[in-house]
């Protein structure tokens, strides 16, 4: 059965730790990482990427376009 | 977990991109707060002037308030505009440039406190330019004061004790007011707050432009938003009382398409 | 064969505008000017040259649509008075920080507040001072005819586009309203190519893109931005001084006045000579840059200097830095809408100075 796994990139310097995309994901893909960015922020980061299926709502809400989605479809 | 950072690389590749930042967005970070609303909604115009391919025909204005920079971030030219002078500035482009895009980024202290007589206008003149107005209830650049959307009973810096509405009268809802007039083609209000309201909200800006070419009178979007400094909540918090209080009061939908009202249960 | 007519000094104005080439007019009516727009809503000169005219919903709202199409490139203009001419300080402020071009008529009537329809020249102060928030200048041209009133309308272009900068024409009741034969310049083209170094057109792939802003929040490169709109002051100061002399060369007293107070003053000279008496005219022709050199030159050639005016005195502010009392310097003056006679003006001459 084909699968749709997606996984997404942050642009970490650019994340201002807003926790939006965190609400938004339907699968809990998204955490804080306990890190913070040159800025300060606690930023947004995969925490569990294997849920991840690419849908975009979390880079869609995200108020500062940093989340870069990426989807592919995988015959297992 | 090897297997799932194997996958990862297979993933993460050029050719797999479904989502990434607009080239028409410029690389300067947002000089807005964690979680506003404002960027969002820069985004989604600029994917839509990418997508229509419109960049060297559309000219943008800024106003005053948090989005006073919006030029800074937007890879379009632009024109800052006097506090709630937009739509008169967006008259003057268009009226000697028929055929360029001109849209408006305003506040609800811009737009519908000092501007109310130059938004009405242009509404009524019915140019053919697109007004996007963003209400989040709250003068946000200047400290939190009230604005003329603060809702009844809300508090701000200048209604520490929430609005009162004896005093302050009521909260505009100058969306509904501006739908009136015979000048107004497209008239509807929008959030950001779900991936779902986004969705909708880029459909609605691209109608905005899209319009501008039929020459039928003014495009007039609200998108209502949030300010979580200035309502002192976290970005999450903030958009649950959105939700909650505003969404309400300003409901979201459409109020006028090609013209006509729609219906509304 | 010269293109000839007898007009109110507002229609040459708009005339003018046509001719000129301007692209946009925006405005509002109020008294004694609203001829400008009634003038250019008759002609249609979206038939004639493709103009656009709108009248707006306020002064307010016109300056910014000058703003707006300014920032396009377009030759534009807007005429007010003076309760209009306030209003409009807003966006001639914003426009002198962006660096817009653009052309201003005030013709002026009395003040403070509503005051009076009738002529005045209260408006000196706010008209050469910059007249709205922060520290800028625009170039003042004060015609004193009605063939100036079309003349100026080219002149006023030429300057706003040399140094990007609004341009006011500060006329008053008397010219607006009244009619001369005026001989009116032919057709020019409209623009038909833009400074793609600063327009905000839409941005194409060939250029970087443009913004017309005047805020920035950084204060050395705030900082630099106004020295280098004060070398820009100083570059008009230079080269854009225009007056015009009657009689100076041998005159023992020197009348200095502007506008419509310069027609009536030109009457004084000739009733002083006829008396014997060498009286000469300078009239400023531009207000600001002002004529500071001619008439530090001619205070110290004169025994004493009147300035006329329709106002409290305001000009004469000027002309005391000027001569740095090198002469005397006496006031003679109406307001309110009320004209000295020449003779007035004469019999003020000879009682301020003591001339027997």
């Amino acid at each position: 059965m084909a699968k749709i796994k997606g996984a997404i990139v942050i642009d970490i310097e650019r994340c201002k730790g807003c926790e939006l995309c965190v609400d938004a994901c339907p699968t809990d893909v998204i955490g804080m990482e306990k890190k913070v960015n040159s800025k300060g922020y606690h930023y947004a980061a995969m925490e569990h990427p294997e849920n991840c299926t690419g849908c975009v709502n979390c880079a869609l809400v995200c108020p500062d376009a940093v989340i870069t989605v990426y989807r592919k479809k995988f015959e297992d | 977990m090897e297997k799932e950072n194997l996958r990862l690389d297979e993933i993460i590749r050029e050719e797999n991109i479904v989502f990434k930042k607009t080239p028409l967005l410029t690389d300067k970070v947002f000089s807005y707060c964690p979680g506003c609303g404002h960027g969002v909604v820069h985004r989604v115009i600029m994917e839509v002037i990418d997508e229509l391919g419109i960049q060297s025909e559309t000219i943008g204005i800024s106003p005053v308030g948090c989005s006073v920079f919006a030029y800074d971030f937007m890879n379009i030219d632009m024109q800052q505009a006097a506090h709630g002078r937009a739509p008169a500035v967006a008259t003057g482009i268009k009226r000697c440039w028929p055929d360029k895009y001109v849209f408006t980024y305003q506040g609800d202290g811009d737009l519908a406190a000092i501007g109310t007589s130059e938004t009405i206008h242009a509404c009524n003149r019915g140019e053919h330019i697109a007004i996007f107005f963003i209400n989040n209830g709250i003068y946000g650049m200047t400290g939190g004061q009230m604005a003329p959307t603060t809702l009844p009973g809300m508090k701000s810096s200048t209604t520490p004790y929430g609005r009162d509405t004896r005093l302050m009268g009521n909260p505009i809802k100058i969306t509904e007011l501006v739908a009136t007039l015979p000048g107004t083609y497209f008239v509807t209000r929008q959030s950001v707050h779900t991936a779902v309201n986004v969705r909708k909200l880029k459909k609605a800006a691209k109608m905005a432009f899209e319009n501008q070419k039929l020459k039928k009178g003014l495009s007039f979007i609200e998108v209502v938003s949030n300010c979580n400094s200035g309502w002192k909540m976290s970005p999450i918090q903030a958009n649950r009382w959105m939700e909650e209080n505003m969404l309400p009061f300003y409901p979201i939908g459409d109020i006028k398409i090609n013209g006509n009202f729609v219906k509304r249960n | 064969m010269a293109d000839i007519k007898l007009m109110k000094g507002n229609e040459a104005f708009a005339e003018a505008a046509i001719r000129a080439g301007c692209d946009a007019y925006f405005g509002y009516p109020i008294t004694p000017q609203s001829e400008v727009l009634e003038y250019l809503t008759a002609q249609e000169p979206h038939k004639r040259t493709g103009m656009v005219v709108l009248q707006a919903e306020s002064e307010l709202a016109a300056i910014n649509m000058v703003y707006g199409a300014a920032g396009t490139g377009k030759r534009v203009m807007t005429s007010s008075s003076g309760p209009g001419i306030s209003l409009k300080q807003e966006g001639i402020s914003y426009m002198a920080g962006s660096e817009l071009p653009c052309l201003i008529l005030n013709v002026m009537r009395g003040g403070p507040g509503l005051g009076t329809i009738q002529p005045s020249q209260s408006d000196y102060f706010q008209a050469t001072r910059g007249g709205g928030h922060g520290d800028y200048y625009t170039p003042v041209l004060a015609p004193a005819s009605v063939q100036e009133m079309s003349d100026f309308v080219k002149l006023g272009f030429e300057l706003a586009f040399r140094y990007r900068n609004p341009v006011v024409i500060l006329s008053d009741g008397i010219i607006g309203q009244m009619m001369e034969k005026v001989e009116l310049f032919p057709q020019q083209p409209r623009l038909a190519e833009f400074d793609q170094s600063w327009v905000t057109t839409g941005k194409t792939p060939d250029r970087k893109r443009n913004i017309i802003t005047s805020v920035d929040l950084d204060s050395a490169r705030q900082e630099k931005h106004n020295q280098d709109l004060q070398k820009k002051y100083q570059r008009m100061r230079e080269n854009e001084v225009r007056f015009e002399s009657t009689n100076c060369d041998d005159a023992d007293y020197i009348l200095v006045a502007f506008g419509s107070a310069s027609r009536i003053c030109q009457k004084t000279v000739k009733i002083a000579r006829e008396k014997g008496i060498k009286l000469g005219l300078l009239r400023p022709v531009t207000l600001f840059p002002f004529p500071a050199e001619e008439i530090k030159r001619l205070g110290r050639q004169v025994k004493g200097m009147l300035c006329v005016e329709l106002n409290a005195g305001q000009m004469i502010e000027d002309v005391r830095l000027a001569v740095e009392n090198n002469t005397v310097v006496a006031l003679h003056n109406r307001m309110g809408g009320m004209v000295p006679t020449p003779e007035e003006v004469y019999h003020a001459i000879l009682q301020k100075f003591s001339i027997e």
